[in-house]
């Protein structure tokens, strides 16, 4: 009697146990979501964090001489003191890169299309962006500035030969790989090559496109450092590059440092805006820009 | 030769048509078929034996190799644009456009604002059961109403002939059921001719007045049966003696195309 009893109880206290338990599950799994969002932005700036201290410490126990390795403190310094000079020579970096990005994606971008609608300039054209592309940049660079008088007009072909052909390749993916269903069905409405292109062929290609703009976006920033190494004497116009150059030079440690934690900087900047710029376009419709419950 | 005139006769005839893909493979052999206007034309047989090779050359997305096609209202050999709708096997929307705007598409390519066509995409919208999913994406759809969205695609123009190629074959039985239930309503409302692709038995007599069997190497057709059951057909029809009686005939017909192209196979 008691055991059938109890088992009655059980039963009867099951749904709003159900619901309980449910509940639990889901106030848990909310606070796991929180956890993550907080731990996404927290972890990184926490290992950061840890890195700077432990970078200090060692400095300090091992008492290291500033010209070998300095302390971030010193770094720091460094960088607020002479923050005219480097600001400078960051906006000459900026420069160079946002206008070899921009001339990769209206070049690179522009190039697929009119490979895709002509095949014949793709036929004789995909040559020579292959070679310069397989051909590294320290090596084109010097021929380069001997033909090039303007010094920046240099570092922007430099940089530009380097971050177009991610573009180029990406976005030439995305034009061929439209639905083949998609195609008939164009055709079937007697879609003009200028519909085609327009209403299918690049919304196809957008995710492959914005794919190549973030690698291009770090291989702009390498090319125009690298270019910057290779171009050698500064005066106006010298960018982060020259500043580790000459820092080197003059044994001045802890501006490398500073100039070197810009340039990261920067690189981070660009990535992180060419992945916004990507969820902006896409976070609608597209996969890969999409968040799942789980 | 002469055309036959419009008002009594098929609105599509096929001609002895063939085709041969590179000189050796014979997809389809001399395959006639008329289709009147107002009929449910379904395409029974096993894989390969040409029936998506039937549907794009009737849609002019290819050249018979021998044989005519003809469209007898104008004698014309191929048809398009707004007169022809298409569905395939994968629902095949633009994923980057809304439902309107994937409905809108066919008008688009036509050059007709949206804001034009405003009526005929909320009509054909409620014609399939999306009121009120205009705006939502396809990857926010099942994959039942992503197949209801590219059907109203097709048939948002109001097309003389509407080509389904196994429409259904990816989605579960009961989405299956609801969608054939349906799309006998919705061609009753738009009032369009049907030719459509299928594996399914049931699908095919429960659908057509008209089942073309086919068999295989080489494709062609080894018979048609005559579905005299009138419409509206609604889920009860599904239990009648009737539809059994006509399966029975119907899958007998296939098991013969298919005995006939194993034993010529062996
Ligand atoms: N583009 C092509 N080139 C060469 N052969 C083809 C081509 N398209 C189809 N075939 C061949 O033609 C035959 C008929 O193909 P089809 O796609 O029309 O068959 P199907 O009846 O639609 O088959 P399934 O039910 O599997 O879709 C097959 O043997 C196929 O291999
Ligand atoms: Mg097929």
């Amino acid at each position: 009697m008691a055991v059938i009893s109890s088992d009655e109880r059980t039963r009867h206290l099951s749904p709003s146990d159900d619901a309980h338990v449910v509940d639990l599950e889901e106030r848990a799994l909310a606070r796991r979501q929180r956890l993550d969002k907080l731990g996404t932005w927290l972890l990184p700036l926490i290992m950061i964090a840890l890195g700077l201290i432990i970078w200090d410490v060692i400095v300090k126990v091992n008492e290291i001489p500033h010209y070998i390795l300095p302390g971030p403190g010193r770094v720091w310094a460094t960088l607020t003191a002479d923050w005219r000079l480097m600001l400078d020579a960051l906006s000459i970096t900026l420069a160079i890169t946002g206008m070899a990005l921009l001339a990769a994606v209206i070049g690179g971008a522009g190039l697929a299309i009119l490979f895709k609608l002509l095949r014949v300039i793709e036929m004789s054209l995909y040559p020579y962006a292959v070679i310069l592309q397989v051909t590294p940049i320290v090596a084109i660079a010097p021929l380069i500035f001997i033909y090039v008088e303007e010094r920046l007009i240099g570092l922007l072909i430099c940089a530009w030969l380097v971050a177009f052909f991610p573009v180029l390749s990406n976005t030439t993916l995305g034009l061929n790989s439209v639905d083949h269903n998609l195609r008939d069905l164009f055709k079937i409405y007697r879609a003009s090559r200028w519909q085609r292109l327009i209403h299918l062929e690049l919304p196809s290609a957008l995710p492959y496109f914005l794919g190549g703009l973030r690698i291009a976006g770090g291989l702009a920033l390498i090319g125009a450092v690298v270019a910057e190494y290779v171009a050698g004497t500064g005066g106006i116009g010298s960018g982060l590059a020259f500043t580790i150059l000459e820092a080197g030079y003059r044994l001045n440690i802890p501006r490398m440092f500073a100039a070197l934690i810009l340039i990261a900087a920067t690189g981070i900047v660009i990535y992180a805006l060419s992945s916004f710029v990507s969820w902006l376009l896409l976070h609608k419709w597209h996969e890969s820009a999409v968040k799942r419950e789980q | 030769m002469p055309n036959i005139p419009s008002a009594v006769g098929p609105i599509l005839s096929l001609r002895n048509v063939g085709k041969v893909f590179g000189g050796t493979v014979t997809a389809l052999d001399d395959m006639s078929l008329d289709v009147h206007d107002g009929d449910f034309v379904s395409l029974l047989g096993p894989s390969g034996c040409g029936k998506s090779t039937a549907l794009r050359l009737i849609a002019g997305l290819m050249r018979p190799t021998a044989g005519r096609i003809v469209w007898s209202d104008t004698g014309r050999t191929s048809t398009g644009g707004q007169d022809l709708g298409v569905v395939f096997q994968e629902p095949t929307l633009m994923p980057w456009a809304t439902v309107e705007d994937n409905i809108w598409l066919p008008m688009r390519l036509a050059k007709i604002s949206k804001s034009a066509v405003r009526k005929e995409i909320d009509e054909i919208l409620d014609v399939v059961g999306l009121s009120g999913f205009e705006n939502a994406y396809p990857r926010e759809l099942s994959g039942g109403m992503k197949m209801r969205v590219s059907i109203a695609r097709a048939m948002v123009t109001h097309p003389k002939l509407i080509l389904m190629d196994e429409p259904f074959a990816a989605l579960d039985e009961i989405t299956r059921f609801k969608l054939n239930n349906d799309l006998l309503e919705m061609k009753a409302r738009i009032g369009c001719t049907v030719i459509f692709v299928t594996h399914s038995v049931f699908e095919s007599v429960f659908l057509s007045n008209r089942v073309v069997v086919m068999a295989a190497r080489p494709g062609r057709v080894v018979q048609e049966l005559h579905i005299d059951e009138p419409y509206p057909r609604r889920e009860e029809f599904r239990t009648s003696p009737e539809y059994a009686a006509h399966c029975r005939a119907a899958s007998d017909a296939l098991h013969a195309a298919i005995m006939n192209t194993s034993a010529e196979a062996a």
